[in-house]
């Protein structure tokens, strides 16, 4: 799994949209009630599901996701996107409330179920607003349609008089009203959506658009919401599984009699796997130390040799790389570098280094795997059921039926559980046991064996004009990723390039935003230094070169709610750093101060302005970006995993310091609700802010500019 | 394996546990109480934190047997009588989480906090809560809580 695997993923494997519940099962599954899905028109076309009587047949291609109004009232939409702390299972209620016209709880979310959800790429890339919100919005929108159409008879009223209102289609002049359970009159009846209805526009939204509470908040409250590894199966047994001593370790010698020996162990050795399955965790931790092993891994690069190695073994360029794959090159070139250098009164050239840093979710990976016959059903929290449930059928050899993943309310996943390791082993184990399993990985498993978020080396060059207008823009980022990658700023003449490296030292994925942190890191970082080579503030350096509207607003709004241009007290000084992507602007000020003993940057306050177009839940997008600025802290000031020939050196919360209460400064967010924009997600670029807003301020602290992430002063 | 009485949120459990089993696991495996994570393993994060005679501790550091005969309340000992505890409650009004995988650790460590420090200034607060671990970043939302909790006009944010 490399960076750029995120785009590879969102290429939608048509066969896979094949969905297999048949009409029998969907009946016995939902009873008396009306369906409404919404189907790719170009699955429709190909089956000719749009002549009539053949479309419930043909419902099942294409289906992108349902709803379910019951005679009961009450309502379950399906979706394949998993919660994972991001809170849309109540965004997702409250957009469908929105144009169903029902109370939200009158809603239940069916998620990230693969037997029960139509298919789905993955909770990733901040798309669960634009694109499931709306694809849901539509159904919902279909489907009141449809619930007023036939309460037009019942009614004995022109269609055109009746509203839909809490579940109900009411005819406002004569105040009759039916429910829309009873509209159905115990039948089972199956509606396609026909063409995108009208949706409600943001500025009369009455439900999406509010501070609705968490759905499903006093289960968090009270313990009693079952993650992954909370979940127990009747005569379930505990996993555990034999690492290598580093990183591409193959097994040279193995003694597992010990293990054997202990009562009620089930020991599995095949190739490289070694595992062990007990009646509890203790005797499993005990069964696993009783093993003795042998690994023999290779010589692999360390921590001191990383940038110069990503740069020697980024010979390739990235579009070559692409080229080969048959995919569109990122690299990036506009006018004459050279020129524009030439022309330009100021210049700088500065290289920034972003560390390899894990996600560490507070939930390490867990799974719990069941066998019946050679259907096998498994409970992990991913962030992409159905590749999972893929990599299960493959490793397994079974057909994609007969393998079912169920995604719980997961303990986050912050672009690190796009994968199935976990699982596997657990199924693993689970054949060997003839029992079901439960594997939760250690905190040191997880920070040692989850993949990484890419460490980088970014180049740039860029020159202005003394009066600040930018003239040139050369930026090179050797590894990190290509997310963002592209300067948002007015420039005549760039060169922007990514640059993949053949091998990495170690197993890398995706993060939270991707590499638009480190992108943003060395662009505002280096706008910074350039701004200081002019003189001239670095705010009006920013706004001069920035053409976008909604950028110079939050990066206004930050400035005004910040009060940039005061004089910082004593001891303090401040920074400011923006951008765009998926969608989101994001402009944030930091405020900080460098202990003059220990060097130690302390973070006093930040203040972040964000667009992200129409608000669904005010209080929810908040928590995101307050919890992203935090994340940021991390990466900004003391995240970095230390390795050595392929063993991680600093695999504890003890030594891999995370941000803790008293690393939190005063936050404060500006949010700027577009009404008139299409909303898009917040779950990522919040995040992209602080490193570099933190970076410039503490030069203006200290007079050092430091260019690597952490930020070591 | 240790014939012992562990007493949890009121109730007595008789089991026979090894000497080296760890609280942590005899409450989620034994006794099915699972609102006590496993963060850590380590006393880092917090996330396994119940309360042994009224005091926040580590279940994760601590052995079954070490806790028998001892008063501990785990995060589903907090209700009573369907009402939740002052901390629990805000913890829903300020929506002081978001995976929420730390918060009983979380709620725990507050219940703890307040028992000897009912009205904590921020300082009392951070100091009392920095072993807990919030990877999602909600924390002034649970300093908020923890002083709306303890009645603080901080609370509302």
């Amino acid at each position: 799994m490399s960076f750029d695997s995120e785009l590879l993923q969102q290429t939608p494997d048509s066969a896979q949209r094949n969905f297999t519940l048949n009409r029998r099962e969907w009946l016995k599954l939902f009873g008396a009630g009306l369906l409404v899905c919404a189907v790719d028109a170009p699955a429709l076309q190909e089956s000719g599901a749009r002549s009539r009587g053949s479309e419930e047949e043909n419902v099942s291609r294409g289906i992108a996701s349902w709803i379910h109004i019951g005679s009961d009232n009450r309502v379950t939409v399906f979706t394949g996107k998993a919660e994972m702390g991001q809170n849309i299972r109540t965004s997702l209620s409250q957009q469908v409330a929105e144009e169903l016209h029902v109370p939200v709880d009158s809603i239940a979310m069916v998620m990230a179920d693969t037997d029960l959800c139509p298919f789905d790429m993955g909770t990733f890339g901040s798309r669960t607003t634009p694109q499931m919100g709306t694809e849901l919005r539509n159904i919902a929108a279909a489907a009141r349609e449809m619930l007023i159409d036939m309460a037009a008879g019942p009614l004995g009223t022109n269609r055109s008089q009746l509203i839909a209102v809490d579940g109900a289609v009411v005819s406002p002049s004569d105040h009759r009203s039916v429910r829309f359970g009873d509209l159905l009159n115990g039948q089972q009846l199956v509606k396609l959506i026909p063409d995108d209805p009208a949706l409600a526009p943001a500025e009369q939204w009455v439900v999406a658009g509010k501070p609705v509470p968490k759905v499903d908040g006093r289960d968090f409250v009270t313990g009693k919401h079952q993650y992954t590894s909370d979940i127990a199966r009747l005569d379930m047994m505990y996993g555990k599984v034999l690492r290598p001593s580093a990183f591409q370790g193959v097994l040279s010698s193995l003694d597992s009699a010990a293990a054997e020996h202990i009562p009620g162990v089930t020991f599995v050795h095949d190739g490289d796997f070694v595992g062990v399955a007990a009646p509890d965790s203790n005797t499993a931790r005990h069964a696993l130390n009783a093993i003795k092993a042998e690994w023999k891994a290779p010589e692999q690069i360390s921590e001191k040799d990383l940038y110069d190695y990503l740069r020697k073994q980024s010979s390739t360029p990235a579009q070559a790389a692409k080229a080969e794959r048959g995919e569109r090159s990122s690299a990036h070139e506009k006018g004459s570098v050279e020129n524009g250098m030439a022309s330009s009164d100021k210049k700088i050239e500065a290289t920034y280094t972003v560390a390899y840093i894990q996600h560490a979710p507070l939930e390490p990976r867990a799974a719990v795997a069941e066998w019946r016959g050679d259907k096998l059903t498994v409970w992990t929290g991913t962030q992409r059921p159905f590749a999972v449930r893929d990599e299960l059928a493959q490793a397994f050899h079974l057909p994609l039926t007969n393998v079912r993943v169920v995604v719980p309310d997961t303990g986050s996943g912050y672009g690190g559980k796009h994968t199935g390791e976990a699982a596997v082993e657990a199924a693993r184990l689970a054949k060997a046991a003839k029992k079901p399993v439960k594997l939760q990985w250690t905190r040191e498993e997880e920070f040692t064996w989850a993949y990484f978020r890419p460490a980088g080396v970014i180049d740039v060059r860029a020159g202005a004009r003394s009066d600040g207008t930018l003239l040139a823009w050369e930026f090179h980022n050797y590894n990190s990723g290509p997310a963002a990658i592209n300067t948002f700023y007015t420039i005549p003449n760039q060169k922007i390039e990514f640059h993949t490296t053949s091998s990495p030292p170690l197993r890398q994925g995706s993060y939270r935003g991707l590499a638009a942190t480190a992108n943003h890191f060395a662009r505002e970082s280096a706008m910074d230094e350039l701004a200081h080579a002019l003189g001239i503030d670095p705010l009006e350096f920013r706004l001069k070169n920035i053409d976008d509207a909604r950028l110079r607003a939050v990066f206004e709004a930050a400035a005004r709610r910040f009060d940039w241009g005061k004089r910082p007290t004593a001891g303090h000084a401040f920074g400011i750093a923006g951008g765009f992507e998926k969608g989101g602007y994001v402009a944030t000020c930091a405020e900080v101060s460098v202990d003059p003993n220990s060097r130690g940057v302390s973070i006093a306050r930040v203040v972040e302005a964000w667009d992200c177009g129409p608000v669904v839940n005010p209080n929810g997008l908040r928590n995101q970006i307050e919890g992203a600025i935090v994340q940021a802290i991390g990466g900004s000031l003391f995240e970095d995993v230390h390795f050595d020939q392929g063993r991680v050196l600093n695999p504890h919360f003890s030594s891999y310091r995370v941000p803790r209460f008293r690393d939190v400064p005063k936050i404060e967010v500006e949010i700027i609700d577009r009404k008139d924009q299409k909303p898009f997600g917040a779950g990522e670029t919040p995040i992209v802010g602080l490193a570099p807003a933190v970076a410039n301020a503490v030069f203006n602290a200290t007079g050092k500019r430091i260019r690597s992430m952490p930020l070591t002063v | 394996m240790r014939e012992i009485v562990l007493n949890v949120n009121g109730a007595e459990h008789h089991l026979s546990v090894a000497d080296d089993e760890m609280l942590l696991y005899v409450l989620r495996e034994r006794l099915n109480l699972t609102g006590t994570k496993y963060g850590c393993g380590e006393g880092q994060c917090g996330a396994c934190t119940v309360l042994i005679d009224g005091h926040p501790r580590r279940s994760c550091r601590i052995n079954a047997t070490a806790a028998a005969r001892q008063k501990i309340t785990t995060i589903e000992g907090l209700e009573s009588n369907g009402k939740l505890h002052p901390v629990q409650q805000a913890f829903l009004d300020e929506e002081a989480f978001q995976c929420s995988y730390c918060t009983p650790g979380m709620i725990m460590s507050a219940v703890g906090l307040l028992a000897t420090t009912p009205k904590p200034s921020q300082d009392d607060i951070i100091r009392g809560m920095n072993g807990n671990i919030c990877r999602c970043g909600t924390y002034p939302r649970i300093v908020a809580a923890i002083q709306r909790a303890a009645g603080n006009s901080g609370g509302s944010r």
